[in-house]
């Protein structure tokens, strides 16, 4: 079992793994080592040839491993890049890749719209957590920002293409999920964009799912628009026996009193789901007594829901000073960055 | 992208599309020379037929015959369409101009060669005069970069240009008025 | 005169045909690898040659060869690259049309080397009258024998086809090659594992340029030595340069790798000296390579002559040198300005961007727009520095080297020309005609002259 170092935690871990997962298994071994682990927009285990187009999960690698210790040129996207014995790794503790992951960060955010207070995603989303942690005060951004009109895919589903970040997890879902995939990625470079180019609608048993997968808001549950924000919502286990053979009938309900507001998989500390659900438990079992309720989901990680989480990390002495005006903020921010 | 060239994404409005007989053939020609089970690799060469054949644009009934004939589904055609340069999703002109605009073009002259060409058609690269018989592209590098500035015209390069060049070949296309595609023998 | 070894014959009348290229000793190759050598054999001589691949990297050939995998029972292909998209580059244009059987000699003699029983060239889709000239060369040799089963009796079968793309810059990166080849968006794909382990559908695979491939030919004719005894160093053989530009004497010349960058951009022989006042800049090897002032690409920081060679090229690093890359030789006169060819290349870089990640999709089209801004005297000196750091997070950071290829023609332009980037700012009026240095060129100051 090749054994692998990261921010000098070391593991055992299978054959084949990657960095990321032998990070995350750092992780689930020790919470407290939950820094090594690095951010993922893109990758999700579940989804077959997911992962590496983000580039947030770039690490160093500082020794390729015990038989070539040299180290890898470049970053690396940990969630393709699978360990070597004695490789040793650095997620934090190399300030070079914090300020090359800052750099992927800050190119997700210029065009992204920012609008998250009408955002239904606002405070489960993996880009606000994301830029929390590894972004900037102010973006440099002076442009025009790209747009799209929001289409509805079908009854339930709203694509928000404004918000996407193109990390290909929707059409993965559709492909190896459902049976018949009719949207994908088309145009390239920075005007592309997920759709079904002819107007139609994305219909099946388990199409839901890519609002699950969906990392920001730009695929948001139709039924649950507008309806509340999340935190303001009660998750709680529930399970029911799915007639689909390929559904688990594992999920969360989120509460208004005894009303269903919506209904999604369980998602785990990564925040990847642990088993899709089809799209009758997720839109059509809207009345709780359809359900057997297990008791309250324990939200671990992830935003404001798990409240208090963003208690920062590394020390910002700009914004504890007392209240300067944002050009000012701005402007004293981009000083301390050079 | 801008609004003038937005693909067109909906059947309605343009002419049904089938393949000829010799375009069929050609495409059954195509597909043969993949190994089994990899018939898709035909796609790309079989998208330039499909063009060539509704008037130099890829229609959603022009892709959707594609899909048919391959198998394959349609947004994969849709996918693949989009992303490269050559297959234009909206309707063109009987000649298409592709000026190159990059670099070493530029070093020779194609911005001027690009503006007076927009000023002599009346039209913004990206556009189509309103007689139908010129759609203005100004398009990254063809690899003719030691004979710029160029301009392509269906499979034929035109190398070497100057003002009075161009002009002259605007009149020779506009007196002949006959469609070029990027698949002329 | 410089030895010819690709452009031998390539004024002879009807050497576009079998008939005139056999008359002039073609398909040598093809005879002496079958019927005298073992594959082993022939991948020996190109190891011994030190041929290195052409299409910009310059990684051994030999090398490559012998990392393809061989698992019994699956197809291996060889995969040529005519996808010459690199802005600058027109070599493998002019070697296909005019002398098409060349690489048809090269690909078969290499499959013999490789084990492949098809390979496929990938033509870029602007090239389709070239894919027709192809097409023709493949039948011929067909009819000829020298393609299809059996061939000269040796028991080694092969085909070639001939496959076109359609407009994108980024299929001349081998995986993305592979995937336009596989009939599939051109998103290159993530290594490892890399094409000779698991390639054209997903079965081991060779993917190589198409100079390259016909630079085998005189390989196997003349044997490795021979050819490794032109050139200097690591830069073995003949070089095929395509330059442009504001030069005399544009075209494609066969250069012995070694010659000086004096001689080949002012000789009568080459490029032929300036087209204008006086040199400013020169590209050597492709919009992907970074620029350097005229003085520097003729002398090494050191002060010694540069030499036309992988090595020589980038002396100095990436603050002094530049590289060989693709041979896409340019040249700028006085007349042009470095901060419009900058937004030139960003532009281009931009629309070819794939948008698989996010640096590159993001960072391409920011660079494109904060040039456009400086180039129209709307910037800020600020944005300079901005540029710098765009650059500087996308290098590095992105899947494939296309982030590479946006951020150093910036980085160089930059770093070598910076003063021009704060006369933007400082001459907003000036600059906004787009012939501002037309007239007058622009003057370096002092502190940014070139030692």
């Amino acid at each position: 079992m090749p054994k692998v170092t990261i921010d000098g935690i070391s593991i055992e871990v299978p054959d084949g793994t990657t960095i990321l997962q032998a990070a995350r298994m750092i992780g689930e071994r020790d919470k407290a080592d939950r820094h090594v682990v690095p951010p993922a927009m893109c990758y999700y285990t579940s989804l077959k040839t997911s992962g590496g187009y983000c580039r947030t999960c770039i690490v160093k690698v500082t020794k390729g491993s015990d038989k070539d210790p040299r180290p890898m040129p470049k970053p690396v996207a940990s969630c393709r890049t699978a360990v070597m014995d004695g490789m040793e790794v650095a997620n934090t503790t190399d300030p070079t890749l914090i300020d090359a992951r800052n750099g992927v960060v800050e190119m997700l955010l210029i065009n992204h719209p920012l609008d998250c207070p009408i955002c239904d995603q606002a405070g489960e989303c993996h880009l606000q957590d994301l830029s929390y942690e590894n972004g900037k005060a102010a973006s440099r951004y002076e442009f025009e920002r790209r747009t799209f009109d929001p289409i509805d895919i079908g009854d339930t589903i709203k694509l928000h293409m404004t918000r996407c970040i193109l990390c290909y997890r929707c059409v993965k879902v559709a492909e190896q999920l459902t049976d018949g995939r009719v949207h994908g990625v088309i145009n390239r470079g920075d005007v592309a964009e997920i759709s079904t180019y002819i107007s139609q609608a994305i219909e099946n048993d388990f199409s839901g799912n890519m609002i699950d997968v969906c990392p920001v808001g730009a695929l948001t549950d139709k039924t649950f628009r507008f309806a509340s924000r999340v935190w303001f919502t009660k998750p709680v286990d529930a399970h029911r026996n799915c007639e689909n053979p390929k559904c688990s009938g594992n999920v969360v309900l989120w509460l208004k009193g005894n009303e269903v507001l919506r209904v999604t998989g369980r998602k785990d500390q990564w925040g990847e789901v642990e088993s899709f659900i089809c799209n009758t438990c997720r839109f059509d079992k809207k009345d709780v007594h359809a359900w057997t309720v297990e008791g309250p989901r324990k939200i671990d990680r992830h935003s404001v829901i798990s409240q208090g989480h963003y208690q920062l990390k590394r020390e910002q002495p700009l914004l504890a000073s007392p209240a300067p005006n944002v050009p000012e903020l701005a402007k004293r921010k981009e000083l301390k960055d050079r | 992208m801008s609004a003038r060239t937005r693909p067109i994404t909906t059947t309605e409005g343009t002419k049904p599309f089938a393949f000829s007989e010799t375009a069929l053939a050609e495409c059954r020609e195509l597909i043969a020379r993949y190994p089994e089970g990899r018939s898709k690799s035909a796609l790309i060469p079989i998208l330039h037929i499909a063009q060539a054949e509704n008037d130099g644009w890829l229609s959603v009934n022009a892709m959707d015959a594609v899909a048919h004939l391959m198998g394959l589904r349609h947004i994969e055609v849709y996918e693949v369409a989009s992303f490269y340069s050559m297959f234009n999703l909206h309707p063109v002109g009987t000649y298409v101009l592709d000026v190159c605009r990059t670099t070493p073009c530029m070093l020779r002259g194609s911005d001027e060669l690009i503006h007076h060409l927009e000023k002599k058609l009346g039209i913004h690269a990206g556009e189509t005069t309103k007689d139908g018989m010129f759609t203005l592209k100004a398009v990254e590098c063809l690899g003719s970069c030691g004979s710029g500035p160029m301009l392509q015209c269906g499979a034929g390069y035109h190398e070497d240009l100057t003002i009075e060049k161009v002009d002259a070949l605007i009149e020779e296309l506009r007196a002949r008025n006959q469609r070029t595609n990027y698949t002329d023998r | 005169m410089a030895r010819k070894l690709l452009f031998e014959h390539i004024d002879k009348p009807g050497i576009r045909g079998l008939e005139g290229y056999r008359a002039n000793g073609g398909y040598r190759s093809v005879e002496k690898a079958l019927r005298t050598m073992s594959p082993d054999a022939v991948l020996e001589e190109v190891k011994k040659s030190g041929l290195r691949g052409r299409g910009g990297a310059g990684f051994p050939t030999g090398m490559k060869w012998s990392f393809l995998a061989k698992p019994e029972g699956v197809p291996r292909y060889l995969v040529v690259n005519a996808d010459e998209s690199e802005p600058g580059t027109f070599k493998d244009r002019y070697l296909m049309e005019r002398i098409p059987h060349i690489l048809v000699e090269g690909m078969i003699t290499s499959s013999f080397a490789l084990g492949a029983k098809t390979s496929y060239v990938y033509v870029r889709g602007e090239y389709f009258y070239v894919a027709r000239i192809l097409e023709q060369a493949i039948a011929e040799a067909r009819a000829a024998g020298w393609l299809g089963k059996n061939i000269l009796g040796s028991g080694f079968d092969h085909d070639i086809h001939v496959q076109v793309g359609a407009g994108a810059y980024i299929c001349g990166e081998e995986t993305a090659l592979l995937e336009s080849l596989e009939g599939k968006r051109g998103n290159p794909r993530i290594k490892p594992p890399f094409p000779a382990v698991k390639g054209l559908y997903d079965c081991p695979t060779v993917v190589n340029n198409v100079e390259t491939i016909a630079a085998v030919v005189p390989i196997v004719n003349d044997g490795g030595e021979e050819y490794a005894k032109i050139g200097i160093g690591k830069s073995t053989g003949t070089k095929l340069i395509s330059a442009g530009g504001n030069i005399k004497r544009p075209g494609v010349y066969e250069i012995d790798l070694g010659i000086t960058c004096d001689e080949f951009i002012n000789s009568d022989e080459y490029c032929g000296g300036v087209d204008g006042r006086a040199f400013k800049a020169v590209v050597p090897g492709g919009s992907s390579v970074p620029i350097v002032p005229y003085e520097l690409f003729l002398k090494t920081p050191t002060g010694e002559n540069r030499l036309m060679t992988y090595e020589s090229l980038s002396e100095g690093g990436f603050a002094q040198g530049t590289m060989m890359g693709s041979g896409g030789f340019y040249a700028y006169n006085d007349a042009q300005c470095i901060v419009r060819s900058t937004w030139n290349h960003a532009r281009f870089y931009h629309h070819e961007s794939c948008g698989q990640c996010s640096p590159c999709r993001e960072g391409t089209g920011w660079l494109d727009k904060v040039l456009e801004r400086l180039e129209h005297g709307e910037g800020r000196m600020e944005d300079i520095d901005l540029l710098w750091d765009i650059q500087r997070k996308i290098e590095g950071n992105t899947i494939c080297p296309l982030g590479d290829a946006a951020a150093w023609p910036v980085a160089s332009a930059i770093r070598h020309f910076r003063d021009e980037f704060e006369y933007h700012v400082t001459h907003r009026e000036k600059v906004k005609d787009p012939k501002h240095f037309a007239r007058e060129p622009f003057r370096k100051s002092a502190k940014f002259a070139t030692a």
